[in-house]
């Protein structure tokens, strides 16, 4: 579906990609990762047809160049950085639908799934929102449409575990109907959402593994937590995952989506001398049975 | 041409919303308050006077103005959306590259022309609630002469975002532009003359080829028939145009050079990296 043949861009004598040369079917999920200057962000805009460059990329046949208006159709694009847009809510997501020839009503309709109420925003600049609002109306605005290929870069870095949770679950539903490519600096914080990966280091392609895809999108995990002492800290990061206190801070209880489980093991592992218990059961409906994560029930 | 009309309201939308478009507005709209308070409407210059005098003030101040404002503030916004990701995003969405440029051209068009007609506008509504008679055919002619100064700097300016990759060489190189016209609206061509390296014939037509020049001309030929004021230089554009064919070579030209000069712009940005 998206075929990359030697394709290759030079800025001033700098080769920043070369010779690169992929396959990337219907349906499959793909982390792009590798460091700063890797050529992640250039593969992209190649993608985008907003690049000149060297070979041929196309997506079903046709160039993203020369064929603008018909492939960039199909594209749901969500940057890393929200572009500074002074225009009001109402009116990007009025622009953006009216190009993509889409009801805008779908593009409020997840925005509200999100957890953002469009309603009151909308006569604000855009540029005047919160990193995380920003990052939520972008995230709708690429999904309120009939995109078959959904290229995401750094898409759920500003997001809180709940509107991650939506998202996770928003990707779930197009998975089968949709090619995603999702750019990130470090495969933990895609590694869950994906079925392949490709690294680019100087330009090229050094890594392209398929993984294993047993980490369901949509799937929750149930965690019960028990710490030895109250501290402020832990509660309130316990608090920004939605956590329900059970008992004078000293046991919590929540739901964390099956992707964002090493996002939450990490936050936890700060907290690890704190921790006396640690559990999460699988229980997405698509899973049958319980599973326990890592050494399952764990004491500290 | 829905996507060009979607492209025009986006940034008619985008500059209402920015700072520049705030301080041009007040300047011109202040130019004509403050010309108004200072009684330049009873005051006489080479027989002119009422609005006639203030239209002949105002033109001539929004000459040495537009130019640098239309340039600097275009060059600015384009380039500066650029750097900072605005194109990535928008041109991510499935909007055809030459909607996007020309879009892009009209919406600012309709910004940059407004407030400057407005504000003379505003003078005429003034002098006929004032009972102050209204020189309707120079009221048209200045208007027709701002509509084409507005498209030709307009013009360059977007041939500049194109040609720069950052806002500093833009601004640079629109500065540069605007201080070369400047230069060769007399000093350079004056000294060259001086000198006697070339024909006074040449010297016209380099001036003549300067848009400044020919917006000062014409704006000069309005109450000035005869080009007195010029000098020698008058046979010389009398001769070739004729006092009509010149207010319409005024008209005409710069016109032209605007969209030659954005036209150049379009194939730079299509045939180039977007971002």
């Amino acid at each position: 579906m998206i075929r990359f043949d030697k394709l290759g861009k030079t800025f001033r004598r700098h080769r920043v990609l070369d010779d690169v040369n992929l396959e990337i079917a219907l349906g499959e999920r793909v982390a792009l990762i590798g460091s700063n200057g890797a050529g992640k962000t250039t593969l992209i805009r190649c993608l985008l047809g907003e690049y000149t460059h060297d070979g041929l990329v196309t997506i079903d046949g046709r160039s993203p160049r020369t064929e603008r208006t018909l492939v960039l159709g199909s594209i749901g694009f969500v940057p890393q950085l929200p572009p500074p847009l002074k225009m009001p809510v109402g009116q990007l997501i009025d622009f953006a639908a009216s190009l993509c020839g889409t009801d805008p009503q779908r593009m409020f309709d997840l925005a509200k799934r999100l957890g953002l109420d469009v309603d009151s925003i909308l006569q604000r600049p855009f540029v005047k929102l919160s990193g995380g609002m920003k990052q939520k109306l972008l995230i709708a605005v690429a999904l309120g449409r009939d995109a078959k290929v959904l290229v995401l870069d750094e898409p759920a870095a500003n997001l809180d575990p709940e509107a991650r949770k939506i998202f996770f679950e928003l990707l779930a539903e197009r998975a089968e109907s949709a090619t995603m490519l999702i750019s990130s600096h470090r495969l933990n914080e895609v590694s869950t959402l994906v079925n392949r990966v490709i690294e680019l280091d100087m330009g090229k392609v050094v890594l392209d593994d398929r993984v294993a895809d047993d980490v369901s999108l949509a799937g929750l995990l149930a965690c019960r937590i028990s710490v030895k002492r109250t501290e402020p800290a832990f509660a309130k990061a316990m608090t920004s995952w939605n956590f329900t206190d059970l008992g004078g801070g000293m046991e919590w209880q929540g739901d964390v989506a099956g992707p964002d489980r090493l996002r939450f093991l990490g936050m936890t592992s700060r907290y690890v001398s704190l921790i006396s218990q640690l559990s999460m059961t699988e229980t997405a409906a698509e899973k049958v049975g319980t599973e326990k994560v890592g050494a399952g029930k764990t004491a500290a | 041409m829905k996507q060009l009309w979607l492209t025009a309201k986006l940034d008619i939308v985008e500059s209402l919303r920015a700072r520049w478009f705030q301080i041009y507005t007040l300047v011109f709209g202040g130019i004509v308050a403050l010309l108004f308070l200072f009684g330049l409407t009873e005051s006489r210059v080479l027989g002119f006077i009422g609005l006639s005098r203030l239209l002949v003030t105002y033109i001539q101040l929004t000459m040495a103005i537009l130019p640098i404002f239309v340039l600097i503030t275009t060059v600015r916004s384009v380039a500066g959306d650029r750097e900072a990701g605005v194109f990535e995003y928008l041109l991510s969405l499935p909007v055809s590259l030459g909607a996007w440029f020309w879009g892009k051209i009209l919406g600012r068009y309709v910004v940059i022309f407004a407030p400057v007609f407005a504000a003379m506008l505003g003078a005429v509504i003034w002098a006929l609630i004032s009972g102050i008679e209204v020189p309707w055919g120079m009221f048209g002619y200045y208007t027709a002469l701002l509509a084409a100064m507005a498209a030709c700097f307009l013009g360059i300016g977007m041939l500049i975002s194109a040609l720069a990759r950052t806002t500093d060489m833009a601004q640079g190189a629109a500065f540069m532009v605007w201080l070369s016209l400047l230069l060769f609206l007399d000093l350079i061509l004056l000294g060259v003359m001086i000198q006697g390296k070339v024909a006074p014939e040449v010297a016209v037509s380099i001036a003549l080829a300067n848009p400044l020049q020919v917006f000062r001309t014409a704006a000069l030929a309005l109450f000035d028939p005869q080009l007195i004021v010029l000098g020698p230089s008058a046979y010389v554009i009398l001769d070739a145009f004729g006092a009509f064919g010149y207010q319409v070579f005024a008209l005409i030209y710069p016109t032209v050079l605007g969209v030659v000069s954005a036209a150049i712009g379009y194939q730079i940005f299509r045939r180039g990296d977007l971002p």
